[in-house]
């Protein structure tokens, strides 16, 4: 793997740059790079070029460390992040950010299936549209997605928030249990449990501050919450399984 | 898992470049499917009365000759026959219902792999790499093609086995997912009178689909009648003298992606398969929904 020399282009950080080039080096050389050497090199600041839809992209990060991906990802992404700030000039496929646990990932263009799934913490943001089961088991992470999301999304998401910009696709929220999700445009339908909510001040401000951490101008009031029925929580022996 | 790759020249000035494009595709897609691998081509088409049949000897050192001479003897008329170790493209005018026949009792160890006036196939066990240089794929000319990289989840592998499936004339399907319903499919079938090869729940799709444009649907309304009678997972690229249509079933388990220029459409399993083309940062990116018709002609 060739490692391109520490430049100066920050005055006074120059060792802070670290550039590799998945055209000449692997995956695996990068993801060991940023598991066993990042911590106390000083970098902080890495660019990862010609990512041609690669697997597995600066995933398990575990330190503060902004990375720019400089074209499009492949599968799982930025995933079991913790601490990095990872932007992807580009495309993803699926499982972008998948168990993220805290830090931030963001996607410039669209994400294939299963963004941030299980996600524990930390903000997603995907700019363009988010395919099929977005947020799926989410537990706790915030997804804010500036485009429409698939079918499925949100299926029994247990904790965070899911903000969409755009429409959502069929079955959206099944089987939900204390994730909270905005929508702004037209829900295609609901999953088993789930149903609209009146927005309180609370939700308002807390849209609000998503929209805006995640870089988007819309008013708040144009979003719809959904949440959970919270009627699938407990077993009931009467229902004769018919719910 | 299984990996699906397809590209449709636009530009007829890139029709030479066809396998030199689709060979890399191809072998991105090994990771998904390092079983056999198989590519079906369009060529030039043949005229009305020509026909083509793409067969599969058991053996890389077939005694071609012997076959041909056979073949002439029998129906006295004149065939070409084009050799690549153990597959062989015969062109002939004879219809499919005297050649299948006649091919299955006198050369019960041949298998044939298609039948029509413009595609070809090559399919093989092995990794999709060694496939690719056996039959020399960067050299392959057309307007069309599609390519299957295979990772057997419920048929053995063989090369009767490796997709594409093919049925009719110039029909072929490449699949990744599982059909639920094969044995449904084919018993349906089978009261129309047709007649499957394998055990595989591809080839129950396969004839499925071309089944019903040979009762007069088109292609977007046998595939409108898949979503109903096909059940399971699946992401299909179909490929027709002049058409490639790909589609994926409402659970939408399985991926496809989409590179969309002036010049190609090319379609594959992951995006890694589509990243060498050329003018790919400029394509029209896009993965197809739940159930949407993705149908382009030549």
């Amino acid at each position: 793997m060739e490692r391109v020399e520490p430049s100066a282009t920050r005055p006074g950080t120059a060792a802070a740059e670290r550039s590799f080039d998945l055209a000449k080096g692997t995956v695996r050389e990068l993801n060991q790079f940023l598991h066993h050497e990042l911590p106390g090199s000083g970098v902080k600041h890495i660019d990862v070029l010609n990512p041609k839809g690669a697997h597995s992209i600066a995933v398990g990060i575990d330190h503060a460390v902004d990375i720019d991906v400089r074209g499009h990802g492949g599968y799982y992404l930025g995933g079991m992040n913790k601490f990095a700030n990872i932007t992807v000039h580009g495309n993803v496929g699926w499982g972008v950010a998948e168990n993220m646990m805290s830090g931030t990932v963001r996607v410039k263009g669209f994400a294939s299936e299963s963004a941030g799934a299980t996600g524990h913490g930390g903000l997603l943001v995907i700019e363009g549209d988010a395919s099929l089961r977005c947020g799926i088991s989410m537990k706790g992470i915030d997804i804010v997605v500036g485009g429409r999301v698939g079918n499925f999304s949100a299926f029994m998401a247990q904790a965070g928030n899911l903000v969409v910009c755009g429409d959502a696709g069929d079955a959206l929220g099944d089987s939900l249990y204390e994730a909270t999700l905005y929508v702004r445009g037209r829900i295609k339908s609901l999953g088993a449990d789930a149903h609209i909510e009146d927005m309180t001040d609370a939700d308002h401000s807390k849209v609000g501050e998503l929209l805006k951490r995640a870089g988007f101008s819309y008013d708040p009031t144009e979003f719809k919450r959904v949440a959970s029925k919270r009627s699938l929580y407990h077993w009931n022996a009467d229902a004769g399984q018919e719910y | 898992m299984c990996g699906i790759v397809g590209l449709l020249i636009k530009n007829p000035a890139m029709r030479d470049q066809l396998g030199e494009l689709m060979t890399p595709m191809l072998i991105e897609m090994a990771a998904r499917g390092p079983e056999s691998a198989g590519m079906a081509v369009y060529t030039q088409e043949l005229s009305e009365n020509e026909r083509k049949y793409s067969v599969h000897a058991p053996q890389w050192d077939y005694n071609w000759a012997q076959f041909e001479g056979e073949f002439i003897k029998r129906f006295g008329t004149d065939a070409q026959l084009g050799v690549k170790g153990n597959h062989a493209i015969l062109t002939c005018n004879e219809p499919a219902k005297n050649v299948k026949p006649w091919v299955k009792q006198s050369f019960p160890g041949l298998h044939i792999l298609a039948a029509g006036r413009a595609m070809d196939i090559y399919k093989d066990a092995g990794h999709p790499a060694d496939i690719a240089k056996r039959y020399d794929f960067p050299k392959l000319v057309g307007t069309h093609l599609v390519g299957h990289t295979r990772m057997a989840t419920e048929s053995a592998v063989t090369p009767d086995r490796a997709h594409p499936f093919t049925a009719g004339e110039d029909f072929c399907l490449v699949h990744n997912g599982t059909i639920s319903n094969p044995f449904m499919i084919r018993r349906k079938l089978e009261h129309h009178g047709i007649e499957f090869e394998t055990d595989n729940d591809t080839e129950a799709a396969t004839r499925f689909l071309e089944w019903r444009m040979r009762e007069g649907d088109n292609l977007e309304e046998a595939l409108r009648k898949g979503f109903e009678e096909l059940d399971g997972f699946y992401t299909f690229l179909i490929g027709t003298r002049d058409k490639l249509a790909l589609v994926r079933d409402a659970f939408a388990c399985k991926p496809a992606v989409v590179a969309e220029t002036d010049d190609y459409v090319a379609i594959a399993s992951e995006f890694r398969s589509l990243a060498h083309l050329p003018g790919v940062d400029n394509a029209k990116l896009f993965e197809p929904m739940p159930e949407e018709l993705c149908v382009w002609s030549v």
